[in-house]
């Protein structure tokens, strides 16, 4: 089938919003960028797993944190199957963390903020900090003992950091709606963000140490 | 799982074992990512 060039590309102006962005989405973000069937040759490397197996834990622990709020406090404690979504909920963050943090190192010795992927970088490191937050928020919505010491210890870090006019921690409604609806609600937008960067870019290549420092090398492939 | 954990205390360094055993896992997965190859890859261009 014969395709007629979308409005609003190769330097074509037109009056509609949708043509010049559907335009501006089809140069920068190309299907065979969105969702490429070949990789660079050093992405054939297990550093450049980490990145995926976070995102594997992230999805495990959105499924599981679905299940938990459907089904309510009373559940998760105290029916064997509450109890298995719980920990399964719990491992899912505790994998997730493991990998962010190694898919981080990886990312941060092969500086891959060069080439113009500084976005990328900086909303890998908005994630990392708003998971901090998420992963906190749902130790206070265990509902347990536990949960109610770690927020009494900290509703007086979050006082001395002029904080706590604006959350209160001993508050269950407040930390349990933030932990549900908020905070992962920004954390899978902004991973399908860093995903749709790292589509546009193109992953990063490795730093070699023999290549002269003078010759400059194309940094996409 | 009940019980406190154990740290382990040096000068302003304080750490309970299972992170530090958490770190010590976790740089071990770094480094044998480095070094072993993924199955069906080609080591040069």
């Amino acid at each position: 089938m014969k395709q007629t060039p979308a409005p609003g590309r190769m330097g074509e102006r037109s009056s509609s919003w949708t043509a010049r962005a559907r335009g501006e989405v089809a140069q920068r973000l190309p299907i065979e960028n969105l969702l490429p069937d070949r990789q660079p040759y050093y992405v054939g490397s297990w550093v450049y797993v980490f990145g995926v197996v976070t995102i594997a834990a992230l999805v495990l622990t959105v499924l599981s944190g679905v299940i938990l709020a459907l089904a309510g406090p009373d559940w998760w404690h105290i029916s064997a199957a509450g109890r298995f979504f719980n920990s399964l909920h719990f491992w899912s963050v505790q994998v997730f963390f493991v990998f962010m943090v190694l898919h981080l190192w990886g990312q941060y010795f092969m500086a891959s903020w060069r080439g113009g992927r500084a976005a990328t970088w900086m909303i890998g490191v908005v994630i990392f900090a708003i998971s901090i937050a998420a992963a906190f928020t749902g130790y206070l919505s265990q509902q347990n003992f536990a949960s109610q010491w770690i927020a009494v210890s900290a509703k007086d870090a979050l006082n001395a950091a002029g904080l706590g006019a604006f959350f209160n921690v001993l508050n269950f409604g407040q930390m349990y709606g933030i932990h549900v609806v908020l905070l992962p609600a920004a954390i899978i937008v902004l991973v399908a963000l860093h995903i749709l960067w790292v589509r546009m870019k193109g992953v990063v290549r490795p730093i070699e140490s023999s290549r002269p420092a003078t010759r400059s090398t194309p940094e996409k492939v | 799982m009940d019980t406190p954990a154990g740290y382990l205390h040096w000068g302003f360094i304080l750490i309970s074992i299972p992170n530090l055993l958490l770190i010590g896992l976790m740089i071990v997965l770094f480094v044998l990512a480095l070094v072993i190859p993924l199955p069906g890859e080609k080591e040069t261009p």
